[in-house]
């Protein structure tokens, strides 16, 4: 591989959301440690196919170039995965880039996640601490507690879950077990725990974590090895009991 | 609440699988398996359940009502997923999509079997004793569809435990969810074994 002085590229592009996708192959010149992102700048720098075309050049997303933002996400041999940490020395040739198919297309390998973060606001992945005075020091949290939330915690919310995940499509409504796993985190924080009720009932709503058909796809792909079938599991439990208490009724209900 | 009515049907949906829907097939193949004692013995087994009192009235409330809710909202489970087992080949999501086909053979098998024996009993047209199913299953070809019937009810049933598992939260870690796999496997083999058993001996008597 080392030796070889072309790098081919067979890219599916799509021109704007409502455009027909189309491929478009590329050679570019072998540089040592290359990873995808450098490659699709090396076609920016020179927007030419492998017929010799001059074209417009491929777009993409990104961000920390160190595979914690989640934003360069991308379908690479068929495998959905961080752009920027896929080296191409490791690929092999030549190397298909598409965009992942769970999410609307913006251009080329742009994906809009927004969906990810509308399901973030279904479950209140967040803990709301404002307020108009200092509440002070919150609670500790025991120590083998943090330590398993903060793998929860590593979640950058890519979308490669998603995208190998067999009821995140068009037919369903279903948000995808990111948002499920934060709902956990959150709930497993001290002061989270206050409203741990309302992201409860915010995973039962439609679309919520009944959508899950354990085919566990996710826990497979997730690039940081998140325990997602853990955090499903351990969810389903939590919800069942909150209907059960929203049911019958307790002073713990909402 | 009104927004969490999916929620609560397809948690009853899942229940509805194991209780009374899986027990009341480990139930049948049971008696089923009488048969390998001759014919008497499954007679007398299958004339007992038949002679229940309201059995129409417990066959309405703990079989078909509870597969008809089952079996619609399965059909369209079905339909709004995405398969994908070619990219993503793992055992889990191989799992997944059998779960789904075998449901779908499930229609056409129970409808067909339903329509074969319950109906055509409730119609005066046939009695329920050995020697009806001795006649529909002396035909080779409906011995293979009982067959195939058959281990997909198991299969589905048995996978379906594994999942029911992880659905009401008893299995939460991937170790305990391993063990499940396993006794899931053996609940697949004991119960395959107590149905394949009797459609070999209504078909060849042995
Ligand atoms: C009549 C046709 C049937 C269809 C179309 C059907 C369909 C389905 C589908 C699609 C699922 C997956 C649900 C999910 O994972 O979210 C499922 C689960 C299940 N089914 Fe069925 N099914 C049928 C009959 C049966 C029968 C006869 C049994 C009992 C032996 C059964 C027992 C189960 C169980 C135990 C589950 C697991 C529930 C869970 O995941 O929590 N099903 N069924
Ligand atoms: S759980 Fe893993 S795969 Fe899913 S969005 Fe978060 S980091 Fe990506
Ligand atoms: S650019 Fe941030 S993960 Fe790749």
């Amino acid at each position: 591989m080392a030796e070889q002085s072309k790098v081919t590229f067979i890219i599916t592009r799509q021109d704007g959301p409502d455009a027909a996708p189309y491929e478009e192959t590329f050679e570019i010149p072998y540089r040592q440690n290359m990873n995808v992102i450098s490659a699709l700048m090396e076609i920016r720098k020179n927007p030419v196919n492998s017929k010799g075309e001059q074209t417009t050049p491929v777009m993409w997303d990104m961000n920390c170039l160190e595979e914690v933002c989640g934003a360069c996400s991308m379908v690479i041999n068929g495998t959905a995965r961080q752009s920027c940490a896929a080296l191409v020395d490791q690929l092999e040739q030549p190397i298909r880039l598409e965009p992942m198919s769970t999410f609307p297309i913006v251009r080329d390998l742009i994906v809009d996640r927004e969906r990810m973060f509308d399901a973030l606001k279904q479950v209140k992945a967040w803990i709301p601490i404002d307020g108009t005075y200092d509440l002070g020091p919150g609670p500790r949290m025991p120590e083998n507690k943090r330590q398993w939330a903060y793998e929860l915690s590593k979640c950058m919310t890519c979308g490669v879950c998603l995208e190998a995940c067999p009821n995140v499509n068009d037919s369903s409504n279903f948000i995808g077990p990111a948002a499920i796993s934060q709902a956990r985190l959150f709930n497993a924080h001290p002061t989270g725990e206050m409203n741990a009720s309302e992201r409860l009932n915010g995973l039962m709503e439609a679309g919520g974590i009944d959508g899950c058909g354990n085919s566990q796809n996710c826990v497979q792909v997730c690039p940081k090895g998140i325990p997602l079938t853990t955090s499903i599991a351990a969810m389903n439990r939590a919800t069942n009991i909150q209907a059960f208490k929203n049911f019958f009724g307790s002073d713990t209900a909402l | 609440m009104a927004e969490q009515r999916e929620f609560f049907f397809r948690r009853l949906h899942s229940l509805l699988g194991v209780v009374p829907i899986g027990i009341f097939l480990v139930q049948h193949l049971f008696i089923n398996h009488l048969a390998v004692y001759g014919e008497e013995a499954f007679n007398a087994a299958a004339g007992i359940m038949h002679q229940l009192p309201f059995v129409l009235v417990l066959e309405t409330l703990v079989i078909y009502l509870p597969i008809l809710f089952h079996a619609i909202l399965g059909v369209y489970i079905v339909f709004t997923s995405r398969y994908s087992t070619r990219r993503y080949g793992f055992f889990r999501n191989w799992m997944f999509a059998l779960q789904r086909f075998t449901g779908i053979v499930l229609v056409i098998f129970i409808a067909w079997h339903v329509f074969e024996t319950r109906v055509q009993v409730g119609l005066g047209n046939v009695d329920v004793n050995y020697s009806l199913m001795e006649g529909i299953l002396s035909s080779t070809p409906m011995f293979w569809f009982y067959v195939v019937g058959v281990l997909s009810a198991v299969f589905h049933f048995a996978n379906g435990l594994w999942s029911f598992l992880v659905t009401w939260g008893i299995t939460q870690t991937p170790k305990s969810q391993r063990i499940s796999t396993y006794v899931c496997l053996i609940v697949f083999l004991a119960v395959g074994y107590l149905g394949i058993r009797s459609l070999l001996a209504f078909a060849y008597g042995i």
